[in-house]
């Protein structure tokens, strides 16, 4: 029997009591390059929170392979968006990529010498071998996104969740990761990747999911991306209303 | 001149540099060692907090801790260290949880919470002292500015037949101890919570009970320097010797292992200066660890501000 790599049913989330997805269900098949696109604060990043239970999900459920995410977690890479961290904290290139490793290693274990050879080989990868020992805050912000996904590469994961990969980055980079996102694929790894730019979009995934608050459609990209199903993504009602709401909150603020 | 040698003691090397290590090693190991080991747990501690943007949770801590002590001393009448120690901790950590709480169950930010809800303990402090002052009998210089000098003034206890030392000293060099060893056992989880709680969360890590344990610890940590350096300067002490080894280098175990050198010449330098001068040896330690941070500032390679100018 086939693994389902990423399951959500009837997955809601809110923040304050203020519901920022409603009711996502999704199969993700396994093998799949997916592109989660919307529109700016349509839930894409709380929705990966949300599979990996970054933040709390207040209703409905999330099955990775089968389990419950707490179980599945080792089978899970993550790229968070990058300006998620601080990138004046005092660790070099090399200790991020090892950051990968500490899922597998357990409270007490130590990073051994395989652990580092695996390290040394993801940031050859991405090409980033040479930056071992620099620290992280001197690196241009393509590198920062490089020395992300060599971490995610060294989790060793069956999928993988990537929030805005290409953002800020040069377009050498942005061919080398896609380049990777899709050998990853051929070794039968899963792959979503929160994407904000439609025309690359289309050539990039092998499905979308189209999301603004609501599940707007998920299915094969020649399939989804339709003037109508985009139309309803970013131009219908639903983004005019969660303006209206955006801009009510914010005056109650 | 004149002014001066009014204003400076005379200097003498003899009584300032060699006695403490000579004639009356006694007393003065005493005072280093406290002073070494309040500097070195707070500094090795205050590194994370500082670098997961806390650092005024220390501040917190150190004021909540008067209702906590009256609290303790007037359910266990009595004086004893154990339940002192206990009610300032558990003041601690109750600061630390209210202020998440708050945070989380109202839009209310971190900094305005952490403002109401130690001002708000302070305030029943100071209203518990104003009821029941007389019996509670609260030392409020010491609470303030701390007294170092007094662990030369204690009965020395034995530990394991081993070696003899003052009951406070020994109690903070098992809390640095305590720090040291807990940091490096949790290292990577540490790290990797406080760099990016997000991939320490997908990994089944979880940074929540480990903000607890720190904030735990820097209860426990505060409470036990209390009494050596008083409510304020135990902020210079988690404040500076990260912030300084921290323009030193861009690796946390090194930054780790300079903090522990800040502690030992802060600790070394304070008290002879303090002796030379006359003057709290707390207030010593924290104006030396002060200069340091001030010759790291400006003269560190690459971050200092001399090497900003003249690249
Ligand atoms: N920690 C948070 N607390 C409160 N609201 C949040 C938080 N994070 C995101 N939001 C809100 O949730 C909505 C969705 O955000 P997000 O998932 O980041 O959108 P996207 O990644 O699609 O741009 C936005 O309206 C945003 O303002
Ligand atoms: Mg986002």
């Amino acid at each position: 029997m086939q693994e389902i790599p990423l399951e959500t049913h009837d997955l809601t989330v809110a923040y304050d009591k203020r519901p920022v997805l409603y009711g996502v269900d999704v199969q993700v098949p396994e093998g799949k390059l997916v592109g989660i696109v919307g529109p700016n604060g349509a839930g894409k990043s709380t929705l990966i929170k949300a599979i990996m239970g970054i933040v709390p999900i207040t209703g409905g459920w999330v099955k990775v392979f089968g389990e419950s995410f707490a179980r599945g977690a080792k089978r899970v890479g993550y790229v968070p968006q990058r300006e998620s961290v601080d990138w004046d904290f005092p660790v070099n290139v090399m200790d991020v990529v090892l950051m990968g490793r500490y899922g597998r290693l357990g409270l007490m274990g130590r990073v051994s010498k395989a652990d580092r050879e695996i390290a040394e080989a993801c940031l050859d990868k991405v090409g980033m071998l040479p930056y071992a020992k620099r620290q992280i805050s001197n690196l241009s912000g393509g590198q920062q996104q490089r020395v992300f996904l060599a971490r995610a590469l060294a989790q060793e994961s069956d999928l993988y969740l990537m929030d805005e990969p290409f953002v800020g980055v040069d377009a050498a980079t942005e061919a080398a990761i896609i380049e990777l996102l899709r050998e990853l694929k051929g070794r039968g790894k899963t792959i979503l990747v929160v994407h904000h730019d439609l025309p690359t979009a289309q050539t990039y995934f092998d499905m979308l999911m189209l999301l603004n608050m609501r599940l707007v459609a998920f299915g094969p990209t020649e399939e989804v991306f339709t003037q109508e199903l985009l139309q309803k993504t970013y131009g219908g009602r639903l983004t005019i209303l969660s303006e209206v709401a955006n801009t009510v909150m914010k005056e109650s603020k | 001149m004149s002014i001066w040698s009014e204003l400076i003691p005379e200097f003498s090397f003899e009584q300032v540099f060699v006695e403490p290590w000579t004639e009356f090693l006694d007393p003065f190991i005493w005072i280093f060692l406290m002073g070494f080991f309040v500097t070195a747990a707070c500094g090795f501690l205050g590194t994370f907090i500082v670098w997961r943007r806390m650092a005024l949770v220390g501040d917190a801590i150190s004021h909540s801790v008067l209702p906590g002590l009256v609290i303790a001393f007037l359910v266990s009448q009595s004086r004893d260290t154990l339940p002192m120690f206990l009610g300032a901790v558990g003041a601690g950590v109750l600061t630390t949880g209210l202020i998440e709480v708050i945070h989380q169950k109202s839009r209310i930010k971190t900094d305005a919470a952490l403002g109401i809800v130690f001002t708000t303990l302070f305030a029943i402090g100071v209203v518990l002292v104003s009821l029941y002052g007389e019996n509670v009998d609260l030392d409020t210089d010491c609470v303030l500015y701390g007294e170092l000098e007094h662990v030369t003034l204690e009965p020395l206890s034995s530990v394991f037949g081993l070696f003899e030392a003052p009951g406070s000293v020994i109690r903070m060099g098992v809390v640095s101890l305590l720090v040291v060893g807990l940091v490096i056992l949790f290292y990577r989880p540490l790290v990797v919570s406080s760099f990016d709680p997000g991939l320490a969360r997908s990994m089944g890590m979880n940074p929540a009970a480990m903000h607890h344990a720190l904030m735990s610890l820097l209860a426990i940590v505060v409470v036990s320097s209390f009494e050596a350096v008083g409510a304020v300067l135990v902020i210079a002490m988690l404040i500076f010797p990260g912030t300084t080894a921290s323009l030193l280098s861009d690796r946390l175990p090194v930054i780790l292992g300079i903090t522990l050198v800040i502690a030992f010449l802060g600790a070394l330098l304070g008290m002879h200066f303090a002796l030379w001068l006359d003057i709290s040896t707390a207030g010593a330690i924290s104006t030396v660890i002060f200069g340091m941070f001030l010759l790291a500032w400006v003269f560190a390679p690459r971050r200092g501000l001399l090497w900003q100018v003249f690249r």
